[in-house]
Parts: C-alpha cells; structure tokens; sequence
C-alpha cells in the first residue's frame, strides 16, 4: 500500500519592534539577563499591558501579504499555565478572535509548478522569558528580557506532504516575513520557529492518521530530517500493523532521530479567556489600505518579473530574490545600463561568497554592503566596453573590496587597460615569435595545440593586458601568414 | 476641637486661611491613631515619618502657590491593595508580606501630586475578597460604632479609619460593593465610580473587569474632591476611558427638583433587615418631599446577579492571582522541586477564601465547564446591563439599600462563604453593568448601627448621583453624627 504523509506548520515569528508588545522595553538581544524589564514584563502586583500599535501593522502586513481576511475586531486572550518564565502565569494571546484568518502563501514544487498551501490563521502573542537550566547545578536561572517580545504565530493547514514541501513553505514563509521586514528570520537565535504536526495515511484516503507534534526544529535541515523520520515512523508502523500514539516528540540533531516528551502533554488545560485588561484590537479599512500600500513587491512576483524584465534563467532569479536586499542590490546595479545577467552572475558568485565570509548574511538588510552597486557596475561595463579582460575585473573586484576605489580609478593608476589595438598586439606578437622558432615550427607541423602555449607567453609579457580574442586572432594570422 | 474630626474641605479652608499648618493636622491625626488603633486596627502600615515629612513639604507649598489643590496637606488613607512606591504594599496577604513595590499607582502618583499626605495603609479582606474585612492576613478591622462588629469590607480599614477620624478621607476599591457596604457599615459616604472613570493601573488586581478605585469620605462634598484628584484617562490603563473630568465640587448644589428617581423593586424583598427597609423607605420620602418623582421599576435579571458575579470575578481572580508563584517577589516556600515550591508557596501564603476563589474560578474556566459557566456569566452580565439601560432610560437614577442589614458580628459569617457572599447582594449589579454608585448614612437600627442609602447612576453620570446624595445630606445630615471611641 501507498502511504500519504499530512503536515500543517505552526510558525513562531519574533517581531522586529523596538519596544516590546505591552510595555516600553528594549527588545534588543543580547543585553546583560533581565536589563530589558520593567515591573509590566515582569508581571508585578498591579500593572497593565498597552498594546504596541507597531504590533498590529506588522500583523496587518503579515496577514496582507498572505491573504488573509483581516478581522475588522480582534481580541487578546489569556492562556493560563505556571512556569518560572512565564511572570504572570499566563501569556496574553489571541485564541478564538485572531486579528488575520483563512490566507494561502504559493510556494513552487521540485516538479516546478506552484502549489497554494492554506493559512489557517496569524495571530499576536508575547514571548515568554528563557530558563537557564544548566548554569548552575543547584538552580535554573531566568532571563525575562525576552518576556513580552511580540510574536506572530502563523498556523498552516495540514496542505503539506513530503518534507521537501514544508521545507519550501517555510523558506516561502521566512521570504515573505524578511521581505516586510517584520521578522529577521533567524532559525538559530530562535526569532523564526516552528513546530510540526505529522500525520500518515493510506494514500488515497480522506480521513488522519494518528499525528505527532514535532519540536525542536532550529533549522532548515532539522525541518527536512525530522519530518522524513517521523513520515518514515509511521508509515512503517502502519505497514506493520502497529498503532501509533498521539504524543509530541522532541527532534535530536545529534542522533538523528525523534523521541517522546515524557512530559503529560494531554494534562494541559490552558483556560483560554478574553483578557479583561485590554480592549478588543480594532482594525478599520483606512488602516488596513494604509498598511496595504506600503507593501514591498513579494519575493514569489518579483521573481517573475525578474524572469521577465531581466531575462534572467529562473535559477538567477530565484538566488537573487531570496533576499530582499540582494534584489534591491541587483535591480540598482541593472539599471545602469549594463548586462543583467553579467551582473546577475557577480553577485550570486563573487559577491555572495563575501557576504558570507564577513557574515553579513545574519543581517536582515544590508545596506553596507562591501561594494556598491554602481561600482559592480561600472566594472561589468569595463569589461562590456573591452576596456578590461574578465580576469584583469577579477584582481580590481578584489582590490575595489580591500581600497573602495572605483574601478576606472584602479585601471588607469595601474595601467590595467586592455590593449586593443593590432599594432600594440601585433609588437607583442612578435617579440614571442621572434624568441620561439621551435614552436613555430611545430605549429607548421601540423600541432595546433601549440598556439595555447605562445598566447600564454604572449599574455604573459603583456602581464595580461592584451585583448584576448584579438590577440588569438592576430597570432594565428602571423602564424599562418609564415607557414605560407 | 480636634482637627482629625474636619472634613478634607474644612480642613482645606483652614490651611488656605493659614489658621493651621499640614503638619499640625497631620500630627493630630497621628496621635488620633495613637488612641484608638489599639481598639479599631485599620492600617496595617502607619506612615508616620514619611506622613510629617509630606506635611512639611506641603506645608512649604503653601507658600509657594496661590491657589493650592484642596487635597494639599490633608491627611487621606489608602487601601492596601493599591501600590505605593517605597511603601509596604500587601494587598492584606502573606504572599505578599514584604512587597516593597518600586512604582506608583497611578492615583497614588496623582494624590502624592496634589500634595496629600498619605497616612497610612489601611487592612482590608485579602486581595479584596470578603465583606467584612476579617478575610485579612493580618489582624480584622472593628467597626468604630461597636468594636465587637465587622466595619464591612473589603475597604473595611479604609471606612473604619475615616469613621475613627484616623483620616480625612481615603481610597478604596470595589469589585462587587467592597467600598459601599463597609462605607454604609461605618456611616460614611463612599462612591465606586464608572469602569474605566478612574485608572486601575496600580491596583492590585482582583477582577480586572470591575475593579475600580473611589473615595471613602465623611460627607458628599469630601467625596466629589477625592473623585476629581483620582479621575481621568490614563494611558497605562488601556481600560480607563478618555473623557474630561467635570469639576464634581462645584456641581454638588441644584437639589433634586424634577429628578426621576427608580425604585428597583426587585431590592426590597424578603432577607432585609426591617430596620434597614424603614430607613431606605424614609429616605425615599425625603427625596420625594424635595421635588423627586418616584417611580417603582423593575431590574427583572436582579436575582443571576449574584451567581454572575462569583463566577466572572473568581475566572479573572484565578487567573489574575497566578503571578502570585514565589518565583520574583513575595513569599516563597522551600519545596524539593518546582511544582512543590508552588504548590508549597500558595498553599502556605494564601488565606482560605483566597483559595477558595481560586479554585472556583479555575473550575468555571476548564474545558468541558467554560460555555455552562463563564459564557452563561457573560450573557447574564449582558441582560443584567441591558435591565440597568431599560430602567436609565426612564429613570436619572435608581434608589436601593446599599446593603441587607447593618453591620455584622465578628465571626458571624465567615464560617459561611454564602452568607457573607450575600452582603453584596445589592452592590454586584452595579459593577456587572459597570455603573456608577454611591452609598450615603440614611439613619441607624435599633443597636445605632447606620444604615446606608444605595444610589446608582448611569455612566459617568457621577455629577448627578453626587448631586442627589448631597441634597440629601443637606436635609438629613445623618452622617454629620460620629461613632463614640472610648479610646484606648
């Protein structure tokens, strides 16, 4: 029998507001434990939340860009349960009222085409603080500062069916989040998490199978691997006869495998109630067209346009609007006129692997880049103009990166033109010539191969700066004029 | 005469005049709580230094300021379960003993501004619940008028303090009557304003979707003072409303001439107190005699009040009491692991009501339970308000008992959670509906016990519930007589 796997992805994005949801508190990270709290985050006796406005028009772009119907009123609800870092005993959330419902993100399959996959809801929540278990042995520590940072949670319906599919939506999803600039999307430092639920079935059915809550996803690969496990748990199972247990089960990277919590998750009852302190979240036509029109283009459209535009391969497209800034780097490189593809392939080759190197990638948006676009461009057009061979731009690539100076600068302080002209060629043809009867000979004996060997010397004694194609040209002429 | 007997705008008469200083007020206060906190226990903190320091500093801004705040230099009290910065705040329980809280509430701040001069805290049922003051951690509070009865509750520090004269005036607040029924135990005025008159922000939260702060006062005008240096918009509270503060002192005068007043029928039934029915009864005479027109109405949903109330206010306490986990503040026992230092904590630092009403509200919020109780709750506070519409839509204000009898004894109720519950039973509506309500002295019972007179207003109609409560006043004057301390 054939088995169908039935996945749905709850997504945790961390908001990039500067204050946190209920209270005017720094949301950077990585200040010193507990810095960013006040006696609202810390849930002391008689304070208040306030809802951060920023909050809603993040939700709002979140919802728009993912086509959601947008609740005119929404409300916040408290979800009660004790732990050390949750300081009110319950995290205000929103439960049966979201703020955004029933949207769809487009995400492309490995066969190329493109599949809608349905958002059940985006709700606003606030994080809860970190535990510290393992710095002191005879104590857990608690770090509150994360304590009231907003949160999207973005519920998918179980539309997804292999690991490959919910790995794509993801990175879609994470696109989308980035290109809004909402959520820097960072799988690592936990301000992009996701929890899975995985169900098996007989292909062909409608109904679920037992379902799995998976946790501890913290990357792309974890996503894939423990998913491909968990399909492959319970389809062998099934297979076998054996039943399955509905329970949530934690992803080891090191092993490789997934095991049970051994924690009575069905024992929880959140008692979800509107949260008397805040008044339901009112959202009217104006706000939603305002926040409407301050959407940037999409990565999934402007991939298409890229294709389009550009005549870029869809592979270029695709690597250039991953990210936002790198499409924005592209597009302001493109319009000065020159190759997009020779641009294209700068940036997704030599400029990627700087970005990588000095770890600019960790940045949402990099606006100082390593260089900028109307220099990437001003060296594509040496090289277009002939004016410099493409590996003479690779030296002034990498000495533009150490000295800023633009390219036209460097060529001309460094004499690095490209010599064109047949006399110029034609001296330092025969100057070689002129030193290497031997090898004329051998080309006269029928070795073509020979001709690499003196256009090397010749480039060589011109350190390079001689038009390659003219110059192969010309010493084949010369070479063919002798053998006559 | 003694200066702790004035009224705040007696004694603020005084001060402007020059003929006394803060701090001679302040200092008779003191000593008045000298003699007689030993027999009536209303504060679990006195302030004594920092009380002579706030006198002093308004003192000097006496000298500074034309026109000074008619609050500046007067002595007020303030419940227990509003946050004072610097200053022991314990909500009336052990959990939270020692809490020395590092801001201000937000009427706190607004009282230290005017330049008042905070006395003390005052006991109170713990977290406010109770009627009778005696569900404190720490000690009950005596009513002055015989020390062998509750002063009512949960403001019970506050009203006994005021009746003492341990204080000009003072704050309570009030989720189901808790400053009205200790206000008509003691015979003194108190007003719970409109939800959202004035900001919660601060309040050591009991159920967030009534509670609300207002005066305990010795008389109508006192009340209309305190009202306006506590109300207003506040942006920390989300819940407070944005609309002006009308200046309540100088409305009081203009009567009742014309003034629809409703008798709520469904208030006048079998459990009250003869005593208090004949006074309630005499009252509504009075104000038929100064031009009121009478009218019997009808609040037909009266009875689900109750009910309503115990299990709205117990699903919000519930779940309002959680951070009380020994995790940052407060006390915290010492268990073997996390669920035990919980479980350890609670069970040890809060008292039997407390955990009563804890689990209450956590019965009534369970899966499977929710849609029978909290939403039934819900959809009963709706029809409770839209009785309270139909009737404002006829009436200006309604007329009831603040509460079923007079003052109890000690130990009376307090093995009966029911019983005590029952107090409210005229006080709930109003903050179901989010209504404004004031109680006024309307005479005593036989062992001179007051009474209180109940009357409710529409929202933010506090301008004309202050109005009638002072014509009153004015033709009765009951609250002009004051308990008799032997003092100790």
């Amino acid at each position: 029998m054939k088995y169908q796997a039935v996945i749905g992805l709850e997504v945790h994005a961390q908001l990039l507001t500067q204050s946190k949801i209920f209270c005017g508190c720094s949301t950077r990270f990585g200040a010193a434990p507990n810095q960013n709290t006040c006696p609202v985050c810390a849930g002391f006796p008689g304070v208040l939340p306030v809802l951060n406005r920023q909050v809603v028009e993040f939700a709002l772009k979140a919802g728009l860009a993912t086509h959601c119907r947008i609740a005119e009123s929404s409300r916040f609800a408290r979800k009660n349960y004790f732990y050390p870092d949750l300081p009110k005993g319950y995290q205000i959330s929103q439960y049966d009222a979201p703020i955004c419902s029933n949207g769809y993100v487009e995400i492309e399959t490995r066969e190329g085409g493109v599949k809608r996959v349905r958002l059940t809801r985006i709700h606003m929540e606030e994080d809860a603080g970190k535990s510290i278990h393992e710095a002191r042995g005879d104590a857990s520590l608690v770090d509150l500062n994360r304590a009231g940072v907003p949160l999207l949670e973005i519920v998918s319906e179980p539309d997804l069916h292999s690991a490959a599919e919910a790995t794509a939506y993801l990175k879609t999803l994470r696109a989308i989040l980035q290109y809004l600039e909402i959520c820097d999307g960072n799988m690592e430092e936990g301000s992009f998490r996701c929890d899975a639920n995985v169900s098996v079935r007989p292909e062909g059915t409608s109904s679920l199978g037992t379902k799995t809550e998976l946790k501890n996803l913290n990357s792309f690969k974890a996503v894939e691997k423990a998913l491909e496990y968990e399909i492959r748990r319970h389809t062998e199972a099934l297979a076998a006869g054996r039943s399955l247990v509905q329970e949530t089960r934690l992803w080891d990277a090191e092993r490789e495998a997934t095991r049970s919590m051994r924690e009575k998750e069905l024992a929880h009852d959140y008692r979800y109630f509107p949260d008397p302190d805040l008044l339901p979240v009112q959202v009217d036509t104006a706000w939603i067209e305002k926040v409407r029109s301050t959407l940037p283009e999409l990565p999934g459209a402007r991939k298409q346009r890229f294709i389009a535009q550009y005549r870029l391969p869809a592979y270029d497209a695709e690597l250039l609007t991953q990210r936002k800034d790198v499409a924005d780097y592209f597009e302001a490189a493109s319009k000065l006129g020159v190759d997009p593809k020779s641009i294209s392939n700068w940036i997704v080759g030599d400029l990627f692997r700087v970005i990588k190197e000095r770890r600019l990638d960790d940045r949402l948006y990099i606006t100082d880049w390593p260089l900028a676009p109307e220099r990437l461009a001003e060296l594509v057009q040496l090289i277009g103009e002939g004016k410099i061979s493409g590996k003479i731009a690779k030296t002034i690539f990498e000495e533009m990166l150490v000295s800023g100076r633009p390219a036209r600068v460097i060529v001309a302080q460094r004499g690095l033109e490209q010599i064109s002209d047949p006399a110029s060629i034609e001296k330092a043809i025969d100057e070689v010539l002129a030193a290497h009867p031997e090898q004329i000979a051998q080309y006269r004996a029928g070795n073509e191969k020979i001709i690499a060997f003196l256009v090397g010397r010749i480039m060589k004694a011109a350190r390079g700066k001689l038009h390659p194609q003219k110059t192969n040209e010309l010493l084949r002429q010369k070479l063919d004029e002798r053998k006559r | 005469m003694s200066l702790a007997t004035l009224t705040i705008h007696e004694l603020s008469q005084k001060l402007r005049q020059r003929e006394v200083s803060a701090e001679e007020i302040t200092r008779d206060v003191l000593g008045r709580i000298e003699s007689t906190e030993g027999t009536i226990h209303s504060f679990i903190t006195v302030l004594r230094e920092p009380a002579l320091e706030a006198a002093k500093a308004a003192d000097e801004r006496f000298h500074r300021e034309p026109d000074p705040n008619p609050l500046l230099g007067i002595p007020l009290a303030v419940k227990d379960n509003v946050i004072t910065r610097g200053i022991r705040t314990t909500a009336g329980s052990k959990i939270l003993d020692d809490f020395l809280p590092p801001y201000d509430a937000t009427v706190s701040a607004k009282l230290r501004a005017a330049g008042a001069v905070i006395i003390g805290k005052t006991n109170m049922d713990e977290f406010a619940m109770g009627s009778s003051a005696e569900n404190s951690a720490f000690f009950p509070t005596r009513n002055p008028w015989d020390t062998a009865r509750v002063p009512g509750g949960s403001s019970g520090g506050s009203a006994a303090a005021v009746a003492a004269d341990q204080c000009a005036g003072a704050l309570g607040t009030d989720t189901g009557g808790s400053i009205r029924q200790p206000a008509a135990c003691c015979g003194i005025v108190g007003l719970k304003p409109t939800y959202g008159r004035v900001s919660r922000f601060g309040i050591i939260a009991f159920a967030s979707s009534m509670d609300q702060v207002g005066p305990l006062t010795k008389d109508v005008t006192d009340c209309a003072l305190l009202l306006e240096a506590i109300a207003g918009h506040d942006p920390s509270d989300s819940t407070s409303v944005d609309r002006p503060v009308p200046r309540y002192s100088e409305m009081l005068a203009g009567g009742v001439q014309g003034f629809r007043v409703g008798i709520p029928k469904e208030y006048f039934i079998s459990g009250v107190q003869p005593e208090v029915e004949r006074a309630v009864g005499a009252a509504i005479r009075v104000f038929q005699d100064h031009g009121a027109i009478i009218e019997e109405i009808s609040l037909p949903h009266t009875e689900y009040a109750v009910a309503a109330y115990y299990i709205v206010a117990t699903a919000e306490a519930s779940s309002n009491l959680a951070r009380y986990d020994g995790m940052r503040y407060g006390y915290r026992a010492r268990g073997r692991d996390l669920t035990e230092t919980y479980t350890l904590t609670r069970a040890q630092a809060f008292g039997a009501e407390v955990k009563r009403r804890i689990i209450l509200g956590t019965y009534v919020l369970s899966a499977g339970y929710y849609d029978a109780y909290y939403l039934k709750a819900q959809k009963v506070r709706t029809l409770i308000r839209r009785d309270f519409d139909e009737a404002f839509s006829r009436c200006d204000i309604l007329l009831t008992p603040t509460a079923p009898t007079t003052a109890f004894r000690l130990g009376e109720k307090i093995k009966e959670p029911l019983q005590m519950y029952l107090s409210d039973v005229f006080t709930i509506p109003a903050n179901l509906a989010g209504l404004p309500a004031l109680s006024v002295p309307c005479g005593f019972d036989a062992a001179g016990l007051p009474v209180g007179l109940q009357l409710i207003g529409r929202h933010f109609e506090e301008s004309k519930l202050l109005r009638a409560a002072y014509a009153y006043e004015q033709a009765t004057r009951w609250g002009a007589l004051r308990p008799v301390l032997e003092s100790a």
